[in-house]
């Protein structure tokens, strides 16, 4: 580093290393095996900018005072694989298998908006062209990791939450309660795939009262903590909860999604805001709909961006248009959040209005996302 | 998708159903003289319901003004959410494609309800699998916040364009308008006999329009309160008179051309041949009027309940005699009666094409229904309801405004026709 454009940094310095000195090793060596992710509140600093191809592990250190992620995307914000939930003072690795091609490195402090990127060069053994079907065995592998990566923070962030309950910690309780939702909702799909576990996760008192049963999960937690303002009761609920959240993301990952069932999962996830979130249904005692709303809708991008290259194949149209209404989607939903805090407005603060803009933009988007699932099809 | 590629294409909805009802429609359709093909082999002789047959789409004007009113109406309005010129352009043109296959009969898109790809979901939404074209009719009409924003700014791109006479509705004594039940950048109104005809017209060309237009409100009719041609009989509205005797029928020419469409000398250029189209959403005290003597009614309204006379004398068709007086002396025709305010004589000669419908969207939860009418006229300029309506409005005139209240409003400029070719409003972006 004894350029005199050091004071550029190191990402730049990388990336003009790359173009001049492709033949002077020395300087732009490329890493492979394993990286360091020194992760700040205003910073995201990757050991090395240029990779082999193959297995490679990123150590994530945060060294912030708020929780971070590390993502690694692909082109689109395809998600090569992430680790949630990294608390200030932590490490946690991640191992990446990645093909030939430009990703980026992204660190998400306080865990909101498009994170602090950096480029990342994988050179090496061309990957194969894939065939179709490959091509789907890689999306839904990829989409694999994602929910991987969801259900361990799921797991964790539901232990925090269960935790509070018990401890009859309500003010801490109310704070986690949508946040280990988050993780909830992004995968949602996985979660419906397994019929009668769903409903006494994620059921809602009516439907119990209907059906006869007991009122039982995060719903019935939810209740007592914003009607009764209290946890009494809750201790055998709580503990169900994290039963039943164990229980099925070891069958989500004993029984990972097909790729037409990701196309017909990216789907469900809107129509569960559309009928869910939209009307502040969901979360009926605690208005944490927003916190909702916005996992269904990177679940869904999640599982869109793991078919982006079957979808960029065969209908490069239908990839524009999704990126074009996800974005808009993004545009309406963000205003709504605080991005010092992260917390997200209750539903029982929005205006009508901007609930009909919120429901214009899900209606938009939704109807290329309905496309996706016969492209898929049509690819298998 | 362009305008001009989806003329004569489509899939029939008829065509799914068995050999006999394609034979007797086939057969309707050809004695009506719209040209189509026989079946190869003679069917017998069928008599077929003339309110099942298709209304042409094309024409100078478009349909659903002068066309014989159907019984039902699906009406919507909608907000554009789109700012983008070339959108919006696409949107009329994948509307007009849309429409004319409905109006013809047949199914949405190349493939239809259930020809595509079973993973995809069905172009069309299927519901009018196997009914008649019902005489749909499609109709739209484009309101002021399509032509500028609420701060007066242009919108896509149609500086100058925006007819002097698309002004926002005067407010009138006794309105009580819901802001979410009034305006809208867009209005389509889909007219048919068949009710789930006209909700499928509207809902299909909704779902075309996600994330560049947005409902704003809706509303179903039935039981057309207006005859549109003296071949129709006078229908009813929920007070359960005869509504629309003294309509503009479309046998006359010379008040349909004066009154109805507007003319070169008006302006601007691209509605010349169109329309403009207001509607009013009047809620009816449905239980309060029950309670009014037949007497009453009849003052009220100025015409005998049974008949639809005027209460000067004579038959529903005969002239009305405002100088008449009854036998205590009194004017026969009641100086606040609804006929003698709304009629040409009071009102500088004024006329309007009126459409309107009934409608009952349930009850309000204190027992009442909630009932009214649909109120939907066409007039070469809006002067032409502004002054009947300031002769009715407030509780010093119409004496039905005791019984009513008016709680939506529009204004729509309505485009003229489109050739085979052409889509609507194609004159705005030449």
């Amino acid at each position: 580093m004894k350029s005199p454009l050091a004071t550029l940094g190191v990402l730049t310095i990388a990336a003009l290393s790359l173009a001049a000195c492709a033949s002077d090793p020395s300087e732009s060596k490329s890493a492979s095996g394993d990286l360091t992710v020194q992760a700040t509140d205003s910073e995201c600093t990757v050991s090395a900018s240029k990779l082999d191809a193959g297995p490679a592990t990123f150590k994530v250190t945060n060294k912030g005072s708020k929780v971070t992620e590390f993502y690694v995307y692909a082109d689109g914000d395809r998600i090569m694989g992430e680790v949630e939930n990294v608390g200030p003072g932590l490490s946690r690795n991640l191992v990446v298998d990645l093909p030939k091609g430009t990703y980026e490195g992204a660190c998400k402090p306080g865990m909101i908006g498009d994170g602090i990127r950096q480029t990342l060069t994988v050179t090496g053994e061309a990957a194969k062209p894939l065939s179709d079907s490959e091509e789907l065995t890689a999306a839904a592998d990829s989409y694999a990791r994602y929910v991987k990566s969801q259900s361990d923070a799921l797991i964790v962030k539901t232990e925090e939450f269960v935790d509070a309950v018990k401890a009859g910690d309500v003010d801490e309780a109310k704070t986690l309660f949508p946040i280990a939702r988050t993780y909830w909702e992004r995968i949602e799909p996985v979660a419906e795939k397994f019929g009668d576990l769903d409903p006494i996760t994620d059921g809602r008192e009516p439907d119990a009262i209907a059906e006869g049963v007991d009122f039982t999960g995060w719903h019935r937690i939810e209740k007592q903590l914003w009607v009764e303002n209290n946890t009494e009761g809750m201790d055998v609920y709580a503990d169900q909860l994290l039963d039943n959240v164990k229980q099925i993301v070891q069958l989500g990952q004993d029984a990972p999604l097909t790729a037409l069932e990701l196309a017909q999962g990216s789907k469900g996830l809107l129509d569960e805001v559309a009928t869910g979130k939209i009307t502040g249904e969901e979360d009926e005692f605690s208005h944490t709909d927003l916190w909702d709303f916005k996992a269904n809708i990177e679940g869904s991008q999640a599982a869109i961006a793991s078919l982006r290259p079957v979808l960029e194949e065969k209908d490069p149209e239908l990839v524009k248009q999704l990126d074009a209404q996800f974005k808009a989607v993004d545009e309406e939903l963000n205003q709504h959040q605080d991005t010092t805090t992260g917390e997200w407005t209750f539903y029982d603060k929005l205006t009508k209005d901007e609930v009909k803009a919120l429901s214009d933009a899900v209606a938009a988007l939704s109807e290329p996302i309905s496309q996706v699932a016969a492209v898929v099809a049509s690819s298998a | 998708m362009s305008a001009d590629d989806g003329a004569g294409r489509g899939l029939s909805r008829r065509r799914l159903l068995g050999a006999a009802g394609l034979g007797a429609l086939a057969a309707g359709t050809a004695g009506a003289g719209a040209g189509y093909a026989m079946a190869d082999t003679s069917p017998p002789p069928v008599v077929v319901d003339p309110d099942a047959l298709p209304i042409r789409f094309e024409g100078v004007h478009q349909a659903g003004i002068v066309t014989p009113s159907q019984d039902r109406l699906y009406f919507v309005a909608l907000d554009l959410t789109t700012e983008d010129r070339n959108s919006l352009i696409a949107l009329l043109k994948q509307w007009t494609v849309a429409a004319r296959q409905m109006t013809q009969g047949n199914d949405v898109g190349e493939m239809g309800a259930v020809g595509g790809s079973p993973y995809s979901p069905p172009e069309d939404t299927g519901e009018a699998l196997g009914l008649p074209p019902s005489g749909l009719t499609i109709t739209i009409g484009f309101g002021r916040g399509m032509f500028v924003d609420d701060k007066g700014k242009a919108r896509f791109g149609l500086d100058g364009l925006l007819p002097d006479r698309l002004t926002d509705m005067p407010s009138f004594s006794g309105d009580r308008l819901d802001d979410a039940l009034s305006g809208g950048d867009i209005a389509i109104q889909a007219c048919a006999n068949d009710p789930q005809v006209a909700v499928h017209a509207v809902r299909n060309l909704v779902r075309i329009a996600f994330g560049r237009a947005s409902v704003r409100y809706s509303q179903m009719g039935f039981g057309r309160t207006s005859s549109t041609s003296s071949a129709q009989v006078t229908a009813r509205n929920l007070f359960g008179f005869k509504d629309g005797t003294n309509n503009i029928k479309v046998e006359e020419k010379k008040a349909v051309d004066d009154f109805v469409w507007v003319h070169q000398e008006d302006g601007p250029a691209w509605l010349v041949g169109g329309s403009y189209l207001v509607t009013r959403k009047i809620d009816m005290r449905i239980e309060t009027w029950d309670r009014e003597s037949l007497t009453g009614q009849q003052a009220i309204m100025g015409r005998t309940k049974g008949s639809g006379g005027p209460m000067s004398g004579g038959d529903e068709f005969a002239a009305i005699d405002f100088d008449a007086t009854n036998e205590d002396g009194e004017p026969a025709i009641d100086l606040k009666s609804h006929v003698r305010l709304a009629h040409p004589d009071f009102n500088n000669g004024a006329k309007l094409l009126r459409r309107g419908y009934n409608f009952v969207d349930g009850s309000n939860g204190l027992g009442q229904l909630s009932a009214g009418l649909f109120f939907i006229s066409y007039q070469r300029d809006p002067a032409q309801f502004v002054q009947i309506q300031r002769s009715l409005a407030g509780l010093n005139n119409d004496l039905l405004n005791e019984y009513i209240v008016h709680v939506g409003s529009g204004l729509f400029a309505c485009p003229p026709g489109v050739g085979p070719t052409g889509y609507w409003g194609e004159k705005l972006f030449a």
